[in-house]
């Protein structure tokens, strides 16, 4: 049999392997860095695949499928297994039927993220065993091997990634699909059924599998030693080791693959070995912590960081003492900073034009239109996580309640709505609140690279299927005054924001108009500054948009850059800013 | 080049095809037979943000990410973005600079200075420049949109990795209607990269 080598992403390759193991079910809430292991998988007619609503739907789906007797995987970023918590928590006590495989791809850094927590703990706190991966092949082997685990030992087996693992790529050796025969499910209510008698006998045994995962962790093949010269010794995991192997290859490595139970035997031995015992790790001190229960003397956070992910110079100056050296850029070149931005063309952005003029609080979610925060719109007062949106400005809107005059709007995406909006906007209706909410519905999951949700009217695999209509939906929830608009069209986006404005009860506003992204191609006039008439006020300039240059003392419009969507035509007091012929 | 390992890394903005372009290197260098590792950040990052990506590839590579200091070639699709990474690079490193200035919201707004010259500065900084009109070359080659393919075959000039397998890779890669094009960007870039 010949090898085929090729070269794949984390995440990629864990989608690979789950195919690899058979999977017959999974689902996912799309989130980066993860999104593009449900991506993948997508494309294996084998697998039933599908974008969820939110990531506690994502476990719901997939723990249920390996109860009933198939192999299962759900993904999701970091924060999105907090949503997914719940299940999370009782599947660790019923156990699976076939292998369940959670994917957890944190984010170190904060590349696209709103906290940095340290996901490894999740194993600890359910008791399930956690496979770090530190490269794209082990992302695949560590897939495989996890539905293996799950099943040899009836437990939800979780695999922690992050960033760097997720988007990194590196060469993979595949192999082809072992079809897994499906278990017949029997119902057995003692173990699938937790009401508090069943659960408590369920705990027991949680605990005995504990002592035999520790077992395992002493002997499974991606914990293992590589020896040098005895001086130096490194307990690493993830990406880390891979940094730690780069600086210093003469080091003896304790690489552990399985962090969760931890090999202690294997520890203990290690640490004999060496003279001088380092913990390489990102974020939280997790080994560590665990190896100075032990009794073992070793150095960790006090000479690697804490926040932020690590990279090779970070390592180096940890291991060595070595500082950083200076910067060769001369101090007085001036090095402008560069923010993601609302993109030309972008929907969202002549919104909150409307907004900052009514002068209304924002409490804000999670997506593209986060990003309005920056200047020059500065138009969010809140952003707390998926669906925040809503249910805070329920919140603000009680503290504003003797402070007249002050008007709070909950601003978020279609995707977030269907994700975690719902809940809140029937709590602006049941109990009375007069929240304003704004869906900008741009027909997609945008900022994790345009996914399908329940709202856009295709599936993962691109068939056509019903679409929530928001604004239906939220008549359907109690909601009186709903109003479609253009956010596009300034005038009609103002009128339906003041008429809420005026109201004494809950009310929403749909700004629907598709991603410019992925409308690239629509034959919109571009815009041009008429030089003569442009009084220079920059009115134009405060909507932010990329494509409005200021070189010098002149405004122009980057031709190159226009989308055509008109906004800055309407905001020009002066009417300078034509359309193109 | 004699290094073990070759460290290339890619700046620029958002939206300039430098993933696309750092998957074809990487191709190229697999299927030239290195060992190869690469990273970059997806999602808000492209929004209109810098971007860099990191490629390495030598006969064993562990990092995926390049240690300050030690980028043997930047690839800067963009000046500032050049500037704002030269750190990155080794002493007498070679940088192949686009001749393209986007400025960011930050200085149409007042925020900020978009700075004068920056190619003497990088030269100043003892780097060997490689200037690159990649718009004009692509727009000869049949679209603007092909800049981060002139750049590349430019970068291509540099390494050794066979010419034969960039355009094996672009192949692969481009879709049909606009494969020609980008052949052509590609020989366009190269010749005058070699000129």
């Amino acid at each position: 049999m010949t090898q085929t080598k090729k070269l794949l992403t984390g995440d990629e390759a864990v989608a690979r392997g789950a195919w690899e193991a058979g999977v017959k079910v999974a689902a996912a809430y799309p989130g980066t860095p993860s999104t593009e292991i449900l991506e993948n998988i997508a494309h294996y007619d084998e697998i039933y695949a599908e974008w969820s609503p939110n990531e506690k739907v994502a476990l719901e789906v997939a723990g249920n499928a390996a109860i009933a007797g198939v192999r299962a995987i759900a993904s999701m970023k970091h924060v999105g297994l907090n949503v997914a918590a719940d299940p999370l928590m009782t599947l660790s006590y019923t156990g699976i039927g076939r292998g369940l495989v959670i994917v957890s791809a944190d984010d170190p850094g904060m590349h696209s993220s709103q906290n940095e927590q340290d996901n490894r703990y999740y194993a600890k706190f359910a008791k399930i065993p956690m496979l770090e991966p530190a490269d794209s092949q082990e992302a695949l082997d560590m897939t495989m091997e996890a539905f293996e685990i799950s099943e040899t030992f009836d437990t939800p087996v979780l695999i922690v990634l992050t960033t760097r693992v997720c988007h990194g790529k590196s060469p993979v050796i595949i192999g082809e699909r072992t079809e897994v025969e499906t278990k017949p499910f029997i119902r057995t209510t003692a173990k699938y059924v937790m009401v508090p008698g069943h659960a408590r006998k369920r705990h027991v045994i949680v605990e005995e599998r504990s002592i035999k995962l520790s077992e395992l962790s002493e002997k499974i093949r991606f914990n293992r030693i590589i020896r040098g010269k005895g001086e130096i010794g490194i307990i690493t995991s993830g990406v880390a080791s891979q940094y730690a192997m780069e600086v210093m290859p003469d080091a003896d490595f304790l690489l552990l693959g399985m962090t969760w139970p931890l090999p202690e035997n294997l520890i203990r031995t290690f640490a004999a070995s060496v003279k001088k015992l380092f913990v390489v790790e990102e974020l939280e001190p997790y080994l560590e912590e665990h190896i100075r229960q032990l009794g073992i003397e070793v150095t960790g956070k006090e000479v690697f960081p804490r926040c932020d992910e690590l990279n090779p110079e970070l390592v180096r100056q940890g291991l060595t003492g070595e500082k950083p050296s200076p910067s060769r850029i001369p101090a007085d070149i001036p090095i402008p900073v560069r923010p993601p931005v609302l993109c030309p063309g972008c929907p969202h952005r002549g919104f909150f034009h409307i907004v900052n003029k009514n002068k209304l609080y924002v409490t804000g979610d999670i997506g593209c239109y986060t990003l309005s925060v920056l200047p020059p719109l500065k138009a969010m007062d809140t952003c707390i996580c998926m669906g925040a949106s809503i249910s805070g400005a329920i919140g603000f809107s009680k503290a504003f309640e003797d402070q007249p005059g002050k008007r709070v709007i909950a601003v978020l995406g279609d995707s977030t709505f269907m994700h975690s909006g719902l809940t809140g906007l029937m709590d602006t209706v049941y109990n009375k609140s007069k929240v304003i909410t704004c869906v900008l519905d741009n027909r997609t999951t945008a900022m994790t690279g345009h996914q399908e949700h329940p709202g856009t009217g295709f599936t993962i695999k691109g068939e056509p299927t019903h679409a929530v209509d928001i604004a239906e939906v939220a008549r359907a929830l109690g909601v009186r005054h709903v109003h479609v608009v253009d956010p596009y069209n300034l005038e009609e986006t103002d009128k339906a924001v003041k008429a809420c404005m005026e109201l004494d009860e809950p009310s929403v506003i749909v700004a629907k108009r598709a991603c410019a992204l992925k409308c690239r191609n629509q034959d919109f006039a571009l815009s041009v500054v008429n030089q003569a008439q442009c009084k220079k006020c920059g009115a134009c300039l405060k909507i932010g948009c990329p494509a409005i240059v200021k070189k010098g003392d002149v405004i122009m419009v980057d031709k190159g850059m226009c989308y055509g969507c008109g906004i800055c035509r309407q905001v020009c007091p002066f009417g300078a800013i034509e359309a193109i012929e | 080049m004699s290094k073990e390992t070759i460290n290339v890394i890619m700046v620029g903005v958002g939206g300039q095809g430098i993933i696309l372009a750092s998957e074809v290197l990487s191709e190229a260098a697999l299927r030239a037979g290195y060992d190869i590792r690469k990273s970059e950040v997806h999602g808000m990052a492209q929004r209109g943000g810098s971007v860099s990506s990191h490629v390495r590839f030598g006969k064993t590579v562990r990092s995926p990410l390049i240690e300050n200091g030690q980028a043997d070639i930047m690839l800067a699709f963009e000046k500032v973005e050049g500037l704002r990474a030269s750190d990155m690079l080794r002493n007498n490193a070679t940088i192949i600079l686009n001749d393209a200035e986007i400025v960011p919201t930050t200085v149409s707004l007042g925020m900020g200075e978009y700075p004068d010259n920056v190619t003497d500065s990088l030269r100043g900084m003892g780097f060997r420049i490689v200037p690159v009109n990649a718009d004009h070359l692509a727009e000869q080659a049949g679209t603007v949109k092909a800049a981060n393919v002139v750049l590349l075959a430019s970068l291509a000039s540099f390494l050794d990795i066979d010419k034969e397998v960039w355009i094996d890779v672009i192949k692969s890669r481009v879709p049909q209607k606009y494969l020609d094009i980008n052949l052509k960007a590609f020989a366009l870039g190269y010749e005058a990269s070699c000129a």
